[in-house]
């Protein structure tokens, strides 16, 4: 056995090598054009890799290089505003060495090697420095600041280190048993990087989606899947909290998914500006783009390479927000290399261990206290693509069993154009209880009764509706006539957000508080009117009402609702009056 | 040592031949089969090791044993190309079917088609006009754009595909499309039916035919579609092409692809089909698109027949999860009598939003789309109430609405299979349609469309 071996056999993304002195997940090089590769399955003298490439018209006896090095990231300056691959190499890099289409056989550093990043070093001579600890910084973009931070694993005395201006390999510091520090360090994907404990979640990542951050709302650090069938919704919900949702850093993964989606995130983005910091979107992101016609075992790796970045992030103290869009794909892309090493499938083909490693994968999420003793976060947010939109398969169940949050997308609200399609009646989140102080807090005491009100309404027009299918509604009393109409209002009003529309886009939780009260304003006064003698089709159809709902597309709406609501309640009262 | 012939078969399972003791054999090699009555097959190289070939034969394995010789090419399968491409018909293989000459290549591309950077992409925005008021309006076909039909057996779903291929056109310029057009495992009928009409209106010496009819062998429908999509690469990527790929029927290809995963003793999937037949469609229908630096464009019509009518089977689904929308055939529609039978409810055009406006179509259309699409839902689901409780109990609102989703399917939905509306003649129609709703109902239309487009205020 040797660093060099041969290929024995090859079924499509799946080599099997002879002779290879390998570890597993070892990164290997496979055949006479040097695709990269990891070892996955060690049999006797056998090494089983799976290829990162096109094996196409590799022949056995070809030779396999072990590396030496488990497949790892780059980390530093110059993450942010990239795209990569499922593998780290910049995709930009592979067009310029590759062209159009992506070939193969070629090394892309997922760092630029040759660029210069100003160093401010915050760290001094004779330091005691430990793993994780912030040594310097360098202003990365616009808005980030990127922290240098000693490797974890890594402690020592500061023998020197000087600010200036440095590629991230050159040795910016260096400790007294010689161990030279770059900005740049590497960590293997498949392990998570540490950190000192984990906190209980008590911030909401406000996304700006109504139905999202009043009805089901995320916490900083939590896990949320978005199961849906195609068409309804879940690219446009992922990439609206990329855009709007108040993460400092965003990791967006497309995994298996459409070349198109990722370069409208690339025309837009840098575009786009972050109601957050007023600067272009761009400046806190880094994307992955493993596309469903890129190679499966890359995908496999896309979401991997992901969580390691924004794991990074966090470890310098950064509320970091991940999208997988979708981790179907990134299990589909398990299943089909489990097949090929003719593993003992579980349920529907997928391997047994795909539970586990959805949980794996989820667990990195979270909030956390980093190794420097600061607040840090990584909040996930899966998209899952059950087969014909049934969540009853494993992905969705191995997802559900996991994250807190569950936001399902429905067919047939989609179909109505209502969007986004999330059905208010099967999602949950199990976050409230620890982020009520929060919302109480900094947006109004009796936040918590308001929304239990609204879901109380959109729950008793579900039992409603289901009387209105039999006998048409005109046969139902005027107080419940009244409870449908208000709980349209609730889903046409406040539970319908165009993701495409200029202002309606993002909603602060303060104007969604005012939004909600207004409802239930409507609701108390229309009540009133009608009891006063009222005509419920006069009571309900003050043009005031309307003007109020439309203004929500208009700029500035939130110092406004208070004037409009008044306006309606004067205009109902007066409806009233007229009988 | 492409050239050496072996006679070390010692299996055939389905359309797959075992073979041991070769010198190695790269992975996708093509493979040429002799058989004993001199009769040539062709295949390529599935599985390989030191020990033990696995080759899939495209014309299946009846008539080879274990004497057949087996010859290794050397190289995996590629694609002659040139311009003279343009005007040939070509069987499922891509040998020449017409008679003509063998295509002079001016080059070779490998046909499993590399992934396009995603980087190197550019987002599609040009309108095509199809002259279909359903599609034009509801379901915008966008340049470069991957949008299938889903219909099912008996359903009118390749008049409307040549019609569209007669039709289409960029409003914003006046370049032609070629059209690669693909069969898989078709009838001669059905071939028949498009050859003709291509020929008839001239189109057939713009196109590119591949051709694999229910009778050509099975496991070869796995290559066609990449010769197809190859050729329209390089017609696009290279010669500056505006290129409209159809290709039909994806449901016999993803039954070829099942066979294999079946020989292969592979662990199905839903339904059969192989776990990774999501990555292989997405290894077609990603072939579309337009790229930076390069005029051409591929713009994929793909057409499949969703077996016992259900969009929740595997190949309608997985196909819609990768497409970017879907056009929905109705035999509800086509029972009625109505051509082109679309229900414009579930079908869907992902790109028509970032399209569809006062520079490519008009200012209006959004506005239009999206209240005939609502009112055209409302009145459709009214008729279920209506068969309960009778048409006397709806309001004015919804008696109207009613009605509206009636003259939606006969003046709106239907029209001649030669009929080519302009987007123009498509949205003043709209307008003449819903004004027979009352506009305080028409909630979706902006008030100043209203003033300038509706018949009321017209001259
Ligand atoms: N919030 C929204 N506002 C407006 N339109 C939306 C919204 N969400 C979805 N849509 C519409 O639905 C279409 C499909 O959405 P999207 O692409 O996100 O679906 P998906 O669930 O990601 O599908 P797939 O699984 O096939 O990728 C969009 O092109 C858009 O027209
Ligand atoms: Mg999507």
């Amino acid at each position: 056995m040797s660093k060099n071996g041969q290929i024995y056999r090859i079924s499509g993304p799946v080599v099997t090598a002879i002779g290879l002195d390998a570890k597993m997940y070892d990164v290997v090089r496979v055949g006479d054009e040097g695709l990269m590769g990891e070892v996955i399955e060690l049999h006797g003298e056998k090494a089983v890799i799976q290829v990162y490439e096109d094996t196409s018209g590799v022949r056995p006896g070809e030779p396999v290089t072990n590396t030496g090095q488990t497949l790892s990231v780059q980390l530093g300056p110059g993450l942010l505003t990239q795209i990569y691959d499922g593998i780290q190499r910049p995709l930009p890099i592979l067009l310029e060495k590759m062209g159009t289409f992506i070939t193969r056989g070629v090394d892309a550093d997922g760092l630029d090697q040759e660029k210069k990043w100003t160093f401010e070093a915050t760290a001094k001579k004779g330091d005691k420095v430990e793993g994780g600890q912030v040594i310097g910084t360098v202003q990365e973009t616009e808005t980030i600041v990127h922290k240098i931070m000693i490797p974890p694993n890594m402690n020592g005395t500061i023998k020197s280190i000087k600010g200036g201006d440095y590629t991230v390999s050159e040795t910016v510091c260096v400790l007294d048993d010689g161990t030279e520090i770059a900005m740049m360090q590497r960590w293997p994907v498949r392990a998570p990087r540490p950190y000192k404990q984990k906190y209980a979640p008590d911030t909401p990542l406000v996304t700006g989606m109504r139905i999202l951050d009043f009805l089901f709302p995320l916490a900083k650090g939590g896990a949320a899947g978005i199961p849906g069938p195609f068409g309804s919704g879940k690219t446009v919900t992922q990439q609206s909290l990329a855009k709007y949702s108040d993460a400092q850093i965003v990791v967006y993964i497309g995994c298996g998914e459409r070349g198109n989606e990722m370069t409208e995130v690339l025309d837009e983005f840098p575009e786009l500006i972050d109601p957050n910091t007023g600067k272009p979107l761009m400046n806190r992101t880094v994307m992955i783009a493993n596309t469903s016609n890129m190679p499966v075992a890359a995908r496999e790796a896309s979401v991997y390479t992901g969580i390691t970045i924004a794991e990074y992030f966090r470890d310098m103290g950064y509320d970091v927000a991940l999208m997988a869009d979708s981790t179907s794909r990134w299990a589909e892309a398990m299943r089909e290399i489990s097949s090929r090493l003719e593993e003992m499938p579980g349920e529907e083909g997928y391997p047994a261990y795909l539970s586990s490693r959805l949980a794996e994968f989820y667990e990195r999420a979270g909030r956390v206290e980093t190794l420097e003793g600061e607040d840090g976060s990584v909040t996930v947010i899966g998209a899952v693509s059950p087969p014909g939109g049934d969540i009853s398969e494993p992905v969705s169940q191995g997802t559900l069993r996991i994250v807190k949050v569950f936001w399902g997308l429905d067919a047939p609200l989609a179909r109505q154009r209502h969007f986004p399609a999330i059905n208010w009646l099967n999602s949950y989140s199990l976050y409230p209880q620890s982020l009520d102080q929060w919302f109480k807090d900094n947006i109004a005491s009796d936040f918590p009764e308001i929304r239990t009100e609204i879901s109380g309404l959109l729950q008793i027009e579900a039992e409603l509706q289901e009387i209105v299918q039999l006998v048409g509604s005109d046969a139902l009393p005027v107080d419940q006539q009244l409870t449908l109409e208000v709980a349209r209002m609730i889903r046409e009003y406040f539970l319908q957000q165009n993701a495409f529309h200029d202002v309606d886009c993002f909603t602060g939780v303060e104007q969604q508080y005012l939004m909600a009260k207004a409802i239930l304003t409507f609701q108390s006064e229309a009540k009133s009117a009608i009891e006063a003698g009222g005509m419920l089709e006069d009571v309900v159809n003050v043009p005031a009402r309307s003007n109020l709902m439309r203004a929500r597309f208009e700029d500035n709406y939130l110092n406004r609702i208070e004037g409009l609501v008044a306006e309606m309640t004067k205009e109902i009262a007066a409806a009233a009056e007229e009988n | 040592m492409a050239g050496k012939e072996y006679r070390t078969i010692t299996d055939v399972k389905g359309p797959l031949v075992f073979l041991n003791k070769t010198e190695p054999v790269a992975f996708g090699e093509i493979v040429e089969l002799r058989l004993n009555d001199g009769s040539m097959k062709n295949g390529q190289v599935l599985d390989t090791s030191d020990d033990l070939v696995v080759v899939q034969v495209f014309e299946g394995t009846a008539g080879v044993d274990r004497t057949t010789g087996v010859k290794f090419l050397g190289d995996v399968f590629k694609l002659p190309v040139s311009k003279d491409l343009i005007g040939r018909i070509l069987d499922g293989a891509g040998r020449p079917r017409d008679g003509g000459p063998e295509i002079i290549a001016e080059g070779k591309a490998d046909i499993i088609g590399a992934a396009i950077n995603p980087y190197a992409r550019q987002s599609p925005h040009d309108f095509i006009q199809t002259g279909i008021s359903a599609i034009d309006c509801c379901t915008t076909l966008v340049r470069g754009q991957k949008l299938p039909i889903f219909s099912a057996s008996g359903l009118p779903h390749n008049d409307i595909a040549l019609q569209i291929a007669r039709q289409a056109k960029l409003t914003a310029s006046d370049e032609e499309f070629i059209v690669v057009f693909c069969a898989m495992g078709i009838t001669a009928e059905e071939y028949n039916f498009f050859r003709s009409d291509l020929e008839r209106t001239g189109a057939l010496e713009n196109a590119v035919l591949f051709v694999n009819l229910a009778d050509d062998p099975a496991v070869e429908r796995l290559i066609t579609p990449r010769l197809a999509l190859t050729a329209a690469e390089y017609l696009a990527f290279e010669q500056d092409y505006h290129v409209l790929v159809i290709y039909t029927d994806v449901t016999n290809y993803c039954d070829a692809l099942r066979q294999i995963g079946a020989a292969r003793e592979e662990v199905p999937g839903r339904r059969g089909y192989p776990g990774y037949m999501y990555t292989d469609l997405a290894m077609l229908y990603e072939r579309a698109g337009l790229v930076k630096g390069k005029k051409g464009s591929i713009t994929q019509f793909p057409i499949l027949t969703m077996p016992g009518d259900d969009i929740t089977h595997p190949i309608p689904d997985l196909s819609g999860y990768i497409t970017e929308g879907q056009i929905v055939i109705s035999r509800e529609l086509h029972g009625s009598g109505i051509y082109p039978p679309i229900n414009v409810l579930p079908s869907l055009s992902r790109l028509m939003g970032g399209t569809i406006g006062e520079e490519t179509t008009r200012e209006d259309h959004k506005s239009v789309s999206d209240q005939m699409y609502a009112a055209y839902a409302q009145g459709r689901e009214l008729r279920g109430l209506v068969a309960i409780v009778g048409e006397d109990a709806l309001n004015e609102r919804d008696k109207q609405l009613l009605a509206f989703s009636g003259l939606f399917e006969d003046k709106f939905l239907r029209q001649g299979r030669y009929e080519d509306r302009s987007i123009d003649e498509t949205l003043d129609l709209c307008w003449e349609l819903m004004s027979t709703i009352e506009t305080k109902y028409l909630v979706r239309l902006d008030q100043q469309w209203i003033d300038k487009y509706h018949p009321d205020n017209k001259e």
